[in-house]
């Protein structure tokens, strides 16, 4: 139970499309340890988007409990979400999110001036985040500047800054080729092999998920299947960064 | 996140649209130097018409046959009702007006006043030899109307300054040089000193003469008693904190000299300096109130730009704004962002604005000869203030409209 970081029980969600009821999660329970890595698949219209966005706080539960971390978070306010999402997940999107005309410093200090970090503590703590993912070099490049590997890099840099919970990753690899991608899933992997970050994945592609220890298979709302990955793949290129 | 720092993200969103900012900020540098410089203006007139009555001297009454229309301009009486010469000698009674210290009685006419070869409108103003202490007004150079002058009506001129250049071109004073005032022939005595324009028209573009001459030569008319008429007396009293006592004096004298009734009005009326000064001061400030209202409204305008714009920059940033709050932006960090950056615009635009106005009122200065506009703290203050106002205003509906946006919809907007 303590080491349980996400539980989630019975968890529904109905969306109201003008007047169709839209059942976008039909009781989903899900329980992820500290540490794991594991990776949520479904086709599209599977409610992937719909788990990850109510994981990562920005959306609320119709019913059933969320307990991030062991406390309830299904019924706290805009505010209160906002404060969870900032200490608590670090997101990682399929288009990167980098605020434009901004360096790749500035990018990653983002969530701690939302937590209220001084200015030398911001500066130091985003110049190892960038260090974690092998960019101080680059630091000062503005995102149209970066290859698409390296603005994903950034990304994780900047999820990661704040010390979170979990780590939520939506098709990170999605935008990228295939060797951007190999380097952004082994930088994954090393943040959770060795900081014992727990990362919760959402994909589509098999390959990507097989770099998990757990597969969760998501159709119409529900989980179908619970698929522990014996031998996880090693994304090559990861340890050179 | 801190005020400063949201400054900065403010400067920085706006450096990166530097055409569209700065257009932005036009409607308001021009609505806020519209006010500054048209309000700059309406103080200026109400300045400039203040100092040209102090040079009269604080002193004094002027009395007008017929009453006043409730805020009307002195002169301009409404009833037929007179004043005479015998009612400016009463006024010299010592006794019965002990705080009356020179009495003015005159009579103000319009007449071509020529020489053999040039012609000039002036203003001739039959005068009693005590006009010129009354007034504070001396010659420059030759004699002044004595009582002699008055007593023989004598067909002899004081001329002023304009009167003398329209008149005399070559000659600066043109002393025993002969005048035709309406076609009658007259003396050139003295020459006025010069004292620029003034609460009644061009002071020096007038002609002095002798009360008992204008009276009788130039403008007769006589009352229904068969007295000769005045235009108006000025009176200047002891002091001037015995004007109100004057004024009363004066009433008494006239209501008894006129057969007024207790309960009837005054069929002539006395208006102190300050008086008059009260009329033009309500003119000057609605005239500024008129302008700056006129200007606020280009500066209204130019919030709605500044709305508009805010609006236009929500809708880009839209993914932005998802993502500042998915990393931990509370609604409150937003909607702050937002509004700074619409007073960050207001602000700037006003200060610029400010300087803009400020050379406005200094093109007007010098173009429109003897006029100063004055830059009052108050009017740079009260656009500032209203600027900054027009940002908030204006800024809090794209501000909360962006501080309200849902983060999933926003994050996954194209």
């Amino acid at each position: 139970m303590a080491s349980s970081v996400i539980e989630l029980q019975d968890i529904t969600k109905v969306y109201q499309m003008g007047q169709v009821k839209v059942h976008a999660l039909r009781g989903v329970s899900l329980e992820v340890e500290r540490g794991e890595m594991l990776a949520v698949m479904g086709p599209s219209g599977s409610g992937k988007s719909t788990l990850m966005n109510i994981i990562g706080c920005l959306d609320q539960p119709s019913s059933g409990t969320y307990l991030l971390e062991g406390k309830d978070v299904g019924r706290l306010n805009d505010d209160q979400l906002a404060a969870i999402r900032n200490r608590k997940i670090g997101f990682v999107f399929q288009t990167f999110n980098l605020l434009a005309r901004t360096s790749a410093f500035e990018n990653v200090m983002l969530p701690l001036i939302y937590a209220g970090v001084g200015r030398a503590e911001r500066r130091e703590r985003a110049r190892r985040a960038l260090e974690v993912v092998g960019l101080v070099d680059r630091m000062e490049h503005a995102p149209t500047e970066l290859s698409g590997g390296e603005q994903q890099r950034v990304a994780i840099a900047r999820a990661l800054v704040n010390d979170p919970a979990i780590i939520l990753a939506d098709e990170p690899t999605g935008n990228l080729d295939s060797k951007s991608g190999a380097e952004v899933m082994a930088v994954l992997q090393r943040l959770n092999r060795e900081r014992g970050l727990t990362v919760v994945l959402v994909t589509h592609d098999p390959t990507i998920a097989r770099h998990t220890q757990r597969i969760v298979h998501l159709h119409d709302g529900r989980i179908t299947r619970n698929e522990m990955v014996a031998e996880p793949l090693l994304a090559a290129g990861g340890e050179g960064v | 996140m801190s005020i400063l720092e949201s400054v900065r993200l403010a400067f920085r969103a706006l450096a990166a649209n530097k055409l569209r900012a700065a257009l932005t900020m036009l409607g308001i540098i021009i609505g806020v130097g519209a006010v500054i410089a048209l309000m700059s203006v309406g103080e200026g007139v109400s300045l400039y018409i203040t100092t040209q009555f102090q040079g009269i001297g604080t002193n004094l009454l002027f009395v007008f046959p017929g009453t006043l229309d409730q805020g009307g301009m002195p002169g301009m009486s409404t009833a037929t009702a007179e004043l005479t010469n015998g009612d400016a000698e009463a006024l010299r009674d010592p006794i019965r007006a002990p705080d009356v210290a020179a009495v003015s009685p005159q009579v103000l006419c319009s007449a071509v006043v020529a020489t053999g070869s040039r012609n000039t409108a002036a203003q001739v103003i039959g005068v009693t030899s005590g006009f010129a202490e009354v007034r504070n007004w001396f010659p420059e150079m030759g004699e002044f109307i004595d009582q002699e002058d008055l007593n023989s009506r004598a067909r002899v001129a004081v001329l002023g300054r304009t009167v003398v250049e329209d008149l005399f071109p070559d000659n600066p004073y043109p002393l025993e040089q002969t005048v035709k005032i309406n076609g009658v022939p007259f003396r050139v005595i003295g020459v006025m000193e010069e004292k620029g324009g003034s609460e009644f028209g061009d002071v020096d573009n007038r002609v002095l003469v002798p009360l008992t001459t204008a009276q009788t030569r130039l403008f007769p008319s006589r009352s229904r008693s068969g007295e000769y008429l005045v235009s108006l007396i000025m009176v200047k009293a002891v002091s001037e904190d015995r004007m109100e006592a004057a004024s009363e004096q004066i009433a008494t004298i006239l209501r008894e000299r006129h057969g007024i009734a207790f309960a009837d009005e005054d069929d002539f009326s006395i208006v102190s300096q300050s008086d008059i000064l009260n009329v033009f001061g309500q003119i000057t400030s609605v005239l500024t109130i008129f302008l700056g209202a006129i200007a606020g409204i280009s500066l209204l305008v130019g919030g709605i730009g500044i709305m508009n714009i805010m609006l236009v920059s929500v809708t880009e940033r839209t993914r932005e704004i998802g993502l500042r709050k998915a990393v931990g932006a509370r609604r409150r960090d937003i909607l702050w962002q937002f509004l700074i950056e619409a007073m960050t615009l207001s602000l700037v635009g006003g200060i610029v604005g400010i300087g803009v106005g400020v050379l406005g009122a200094e093109v007007i200065s010098v173009l429109i000869e003897d006029f100063r506009a004055v830059v009052s703290p108050q009017a740079v203050l009260l656009a500032t203030t209203f600027s900054a106002a027009v940002g908030l205003f204006f800024g809090i509906y794209p501000a909360r409209r962006a501080s309200l946006l849902n983060p999933i919809d926003a994050l996954r907007y194209e």
